[in-house]
């Protein structure tokens, strides 16, 4: 076994035993680790707080075979205004579920860990109704899989794209229309959200337009992992 | 691996949680070595558990008969209610003598990643008991954790509107720790919820 330095976002964690916890993080240089934390349940713990899902964290870790050990523990931030509001609880949710999905064990992606704490510390400093979708969206353009919204996917066409089909890649026009319809505002906020305008985005209002991308991001990250995102199903907020 | 009635016996201890094959094993052989009246006890007690034990219609906390022995006391304070995750929490509030009133367990918090929402915890009976008992305070008694702290604030959120009085008890430090190890966030609440020192 050997030791070994890193920092990470706690994304979720399992009972384990009497007193200890599965803890899944996503680190900067180890990429998914899931490792012990001994004791932690324990209310005199040394680890208190700081191994609850959302912390970011400097940590000293053994590794082991399948599991990793926690020795140490350091809170780089707790995100606690995230953290007192229900509404960016939920939020901070998927993008940890959406973290956990895409990131592989021991298999370090640094770009996705820096979106990770990013987002986190975005959420922290404003609750943007469009943090999530946009960092699915964002997510989905890292991994290769960044809808197309510039032309339409069937036939080229760059004017009259009224249509989005994940399935397709992206949006359609009116002849080649499928899959769900697609408002002007909201094709202009999603090209907005790829193309570099991320800080006006963000500061986009709440109201049907959000609800729309949020729509859309949800649906084409769920078609890109094969699965329901069961923390926007069963969001307390929904 | 062992004759029938011993193979059963074995495969259903390790059947139990935290029990693996050899724990299993040696249970199964440290039963068949102790006096048949201690077993037959312990065969009794599993029964007796399964047989009698159901959960309260009212506070959903495990009971014997029809209501569990604190909503059947009439000596508890009806006034007020304590919400917990757990039977288990409630035998920890009861642990500290303070707490006079009545309880309403979950059973579990919301966890949106394990697919745990809303309508998977006892709330809507927790709002069902409002209309019927004279409830004027509740104490929102889930676990100090994401999950706990995010059911504490769905909770009052709901609640909160119907003009009840509505806590959450407060974190901390644990009585007997040393403050060098409290990590930043229960520091950073005691600090926030101190009290002034009566002299």
């Amino acid at each position: 076994m050997s030791l070994y330095r890193d920092e990470g976002v706690v994304l979720r964690t399992i009972r384990l035993g009497e007193a200890d916890r599965i803890v899944t993080m996503i680190t900067k240089a180890h990429g998914k680790v899931r490792a012990v934390a001994k004791g932690v349940r324990r209310t005199k713990s040394k680890f208190g707080a700081r191994l609850e899902p959302l912390s970011h964290v400097s940590l000293l870790c053994w590794q082991g075979r399948e599991l990793d050990i926690v020795n140490q523990a350091e809170v780089t931030d707790t995100f606690r205004a995230v953290r007192e509001d229900l509404g960016r609880v939920a939020k901070a949710y998927t993008v940890l579920e959406v973290t956990d999905q895409l990131s592989q064990e021991r298999h370090a992606n640094p770009r996705l860990y820096d979106m990770v704490v990013g987002a986190l510390r975005a959420l922290d400093a404003r609750d943007a109704p469009l943090l999530v979708p946009a960092f699915c969206l964002k997510v989905l353009a890292l991994e290769g899989s960044s809808p197309v919204v510039d032309e339409c996917v069937s036939c080229g066409e760059r004017e009259g794209l009224v249509a989005f089909d994940i399935i397709e890649g992206g949006v359609l026009c009116r002849s080649c229309r499928r899959g769900r319809s697609i408002s002007p505002a909201a094709l202009e906020l999603v090209r907005r959200i790829l193309g570099g305008g991320l800080t006006s985005a963000l500061a986009e209002p709440d109201g049907p337009l959000a609800g729309e991308v949020t729509d859309l991001a949800t649906e084409a990250m769920e078609a890109h992992l094969d699965r329901r995102l069961r923390s926007v199903r069963s969001s307390p907020t929904a | 691996m062992f004759t029938g009635p011993l193979q059963a016996l074995v495969d259903e201890l390790g059947r139990l949680p935290g029990i693996g094959p050899k724990s299993a094993q040696r249970i199964a052989f440290h039963l068949l070595k102790v006096a048949p009246e201690d077993a037959m006890r312990l065969a009794e007690a599993i029964v007796d558990v399964k047989e009698r034990i159901t959960l309260c219609p009212r506070c959903f906390n495990v009971a014997e008969g029809d209501l569990c022995a604190i909503c059947s006391d009439d000596r508890r304070d009806g006034t007020m209610l304590c919400v917990v995750e757990d039977p288990r929490d409630i035998v920890a509030v009861e642990k500290t003598q303070e707490f006079r009133g009545r309880y309403h367990v979950l059973h579990g918090a919301l966890n949106p990643l394990e697919g745990v929402g809303p309508d998977q915890l006892r709330v809507k009976e927790l709002l069902g008991r409002l209309d019927d008992e004279a409830i004027t305070e509740i104490i929102l008694c889930t676990n100090p954790n994401l999950e706990g702290e995010a059911t504490a604030m769905y909770l009052a959120r709901l609640l909160k509107p119907l003009g009840l009085s509505v806590t959450r008890i407060a974190s901390g430090l644990p009585v007997g720790g040393d403050l060098e190890y409290a990590d930043e966030l229960t520091l950073g609440r005691a600090l926030e919820g101190r009290r002034e020192v009566d002299a």
